[in-house]
């Protein structure tokens, strides 16, 4: 679904990622770990496009399509999505609206029809169980005034409602309680399919013990340091980055 | 081309006019003669260059050739049907296009040609006492040819259950040719009512000129939401001056939509003249291509205990320009004022200008007053936040500029008209349904 190589991304000169190899599968649940300032968000919303970084190397491949040649927008048509660490505040625009707007806009993308209304708040019913809330969020402004843990679970609620192919997870766990985590996190793996590939980025493996991996990475100072299963976030748990010194010969990750 | 505006007031019919308006008409024009047209050396229109407006020689608008009919008019009208409408067509009553509400206990809604005839006992108190001639050479210009405009009394206690609608009308005929209208309204002690004073041109390329005046006065305990559109063409000259006269413990609310006309001015004075007394104004200016919109709002805090919140925002495309001052006069009688004013502009293009200019004079001492102005782009976080959700870029521009409005428009209190005002700024912004 996803090939990474070689991947180099910064912004204004400063190199942030410097050669990102990685491979996601369908089904497959790929954890990104590592230190602050080791570029796990960077990969994250390079991934999605975000217009603050220049990707100065490398290729990125999604479903055979160059997706680097991709506007943001096309991106998410063709099945991206980011569940951003800070989401932004929309005053002026309500939820209802900004997601009926997103929903439509894929739908259009795909040659159907766009959806009422009326017809839209039927399909949010079942999605807004997902993250354990009542209709009465969808008329509030988009994350305006939400609570750190409100804002996450929106994500989450967004990710249902567009039903993406890749779902990039960055830090969602940060700034929540114990509480609003396992409802995100429980969000998130009742999202979990066969053909839905999910790359969670995290600095905790607290969040994973939830959301459980089928790969960990870490990243160190731009790089893929070391890769292995779901037991490596236990150890980094117990023993911290820094055991993981030097260059590392990265490891042909998830495949 | 003052000469022009001596001649047409020479030309006038004043026959019907009552005796008692003759002089305030003749002050008028007396000092609309001796000021002549601001200039941009008057501080006061510095940044706004009237263009061709004092070169013209406007005719005095004529009744159209061809009446319009209700059907034109149906999609420039503003709220619901079954609003009582005061309607002018270049500047003149069409009361086949009006709806006036029943005359029940005291409520006058009449043209003001009528009630300064049939009603001088209400009009004649407060007629040009609260916009004089001295307050700009337009106020002046506009006294020197009243005629016609809406008058509007709330008796005491009354409570207007929907709003009331003005609105003027500038046909396609109106081109070359100048309107003066002229509004009252009174609202008495412990009344409420809401009204809409709209301005409207029917065709987009009619070079016409409208200079409006408005004298609104608030009695003790008085409660007004007053909302102002202004979609001239965008070849037009607009110039308006609203006075508000506040008596103590009232509550007046303003919103002002302007996004028509080629230059458009508006001044918006309101005298807090009695302790307790609030002020809320609001606005909202959208401007492209060569527009220029220009509000000038001024607060007068005469007396203690009083409070002024003020919110204008402006979204401003292409080469347009945005203006707007605000001021606030604080007496030394008036201690605890409580003072807000923000000023919130929107860039959307980079030939786009604004000039936004707080004044705060203070004489007392123990007041809050803060003002804040801001000046900026869309800022590109939310914007990537849509993109990412498959939003397109074009779009999500146009629905965060829309949220930009849509928080200052959330002030209007009536659900009613705050939703037609909604309307109007999506249709505008070119948002399809509700946000």
């Amino acid at each position: 679904m996803l090939e990474i190589n070689n991947l180099h991304a910064g912004v204004e000169g400063k190199d942030i990622l410097k050669g990102i190899t990685l491979t996601v599968k369908p089904g497959e649940v790929h954890a990104i770990m590592g230190p602050n300032g080791s570029g796990k968000s960077t990969l994250a919303q390079v991934l999605a496009g975000h217009p603050v970084y220049q990707v100065t190397e490398g290729t990125v491949r999604y479903n055979g399509a160059d997706l680097l040649d991709l506007e943001p927008e096309e991106r998410a048509q063709a099945g991206v999505f980011l569940a951003f660490q800070y989401p932004v505040e929309i005053p002026g625009v309500t939820n209802a609206y900004f997601l009926r707007t997103a929903y439509n806009e894929l739908r259009k993308a795909r040659g159907e029809e766009e959806v009422d209304p009326m017809d839209f708040l039927d399909i949010i019913e079942a999605k807004l169980k997902v993250v354990q809330w009542g209709p009465e969020i969808m008329s509030r402004a988009v994350n305006h005034g939400f609570s750190g843990g409100e804002k996450k679970r929106n994500e989450i609620l967004q990710m249902a409602v567009l039903e993406p192919r890749l779902c990039i997870l960055d830090e969602t766990d940060s700034g929540l309680d114990i509480d609003a985590l396992k409802i995100v996190a429980a969000g998130v793996n009742a999202l979990r399919s066969p053909d839905r590939a999910m790359i969670v980025v995290t600095h905790y493996q607290r969040l994973l013990e939830f959301i459980v991996p089928d790969v960990v990475h870490v990243l160190v100072d731009g790089k893929i340091a070391k890769s292995g299963g779901k037991e490596l976030a236990l150890e980094l748990e117990a023993r911290g980055y820094e055991w993981i010194a030097g260059p590392m010969e990265p490891v042909g990750a998830g495949s | 081309m003052i000469e022009s505006y001596r001649t047409a007031f020479s030309r006038q019919d004043a026959d019907a006019l009552p005796v008692w308006l003759a002089p305030i008409r003749q002050a008028g024009l007396d000092r609309f003669v001796t000021a002549g047209f601001p200039s941009s050396k008057d501080e006061e229109w510095r940044f706004t260059p009237l263009g061709a407006l004092p070169r013209t020689g406007f005719a005095p608008a004529q009744a159209p050739a061809h009446p319009i009919a209700r059907a034109d008019l149906e999609p420039h009208l503003f709220g619901q049907a079954g609003w009582p409408a005061l309607v002018f067509v270049n500047g003149r009553f069409a009361p086949e296009l009006s709806q006036l509400p029943p005359a029940a206990d005291g409520v006058v809604t009449l043209p003001l040609a009528r009630a300064l005839v049939s009603q001088p006992g209400l009009v004649e108190p407060h007629l040009g006492r609260h916009a004089g001639p001295e307050a700009t050479p337009f106020t002046a210009l506009n006294a020197a040819f009243i005629q016609d405009g809406a008058f509007i009394r709330v008796p005491a206690g009354a409570e207007l259950k929907d709003p009331i609608l003005l609105v003027f009308v500038t046909t396609a005929e109106a081109a070359g040719q100048v309107t003066h209208p002229r509004n009252l309204i009174v609202v008495e002690p412990g009344a409420r009512v809401s009204l809409v004073e709209s301005y409207v041109g029917l065709d987009q390329d009619t070079a016409s000129f409208t200079n409006a005046v408005t004298e609104v006065v608030v009695e003790k305990g008085a409660w007004v939401e007053h909302t102002r559109i202004q979609r001239e063409s965008e070849a037009a000259y607009h110039i308006g001056y609203t006075h508000v006269h506040q008596a103590a413990e009232s509550h007046y609310r303003s919103f002002t939509l302007a996004m028509g006309g080629l230059v458009s001015r508006h001044n918006l004075h309101t005298r807090l003249n009695a302790p307790e007394t609030e002020a809320l104004l609001y606005g909202l200016s959208i401007a492209h291509r060569d527009q220029l919109v220009d509000n000038h709002t001024a607060i007068y805090h005469d007396q203690p205990n009083c409070r002024s919140w003020e919110v204008y925002k402006a979204i401003i495309d292409d080469r347009s320009r945005g203006v707007f001052n605000g001021k606030v006069f604080v007496t030394p009688e008036a201690q605890k004022t409580d003072a807000k004013q923000t000023s919130r502009t929107l860039l959307l293009s980079e030939h786009a200008r604004v000039n936004t200019k707080p004044q705060l004079e203070i004489f007392a001492d123990d007041v809050k007053c803060t003002h804040g102005a801001t000046v900026g782009y869309l800022d590109p976080m939310p914007q990537f936040y849509f993109q990412s959700r498959g939003i397109p870029a074009d779009r999500a521009q146009r629905l965060l500029t829309y949220a930009f409005a849509a928080e200052v428009m959330g002030e209007v209190t009536g659900d009613a008209v705050r939703e037609a005002l909604d309307l109007v700024v999506r249709t505008r912004l070119g948002i399809s349904e509700g946000a």
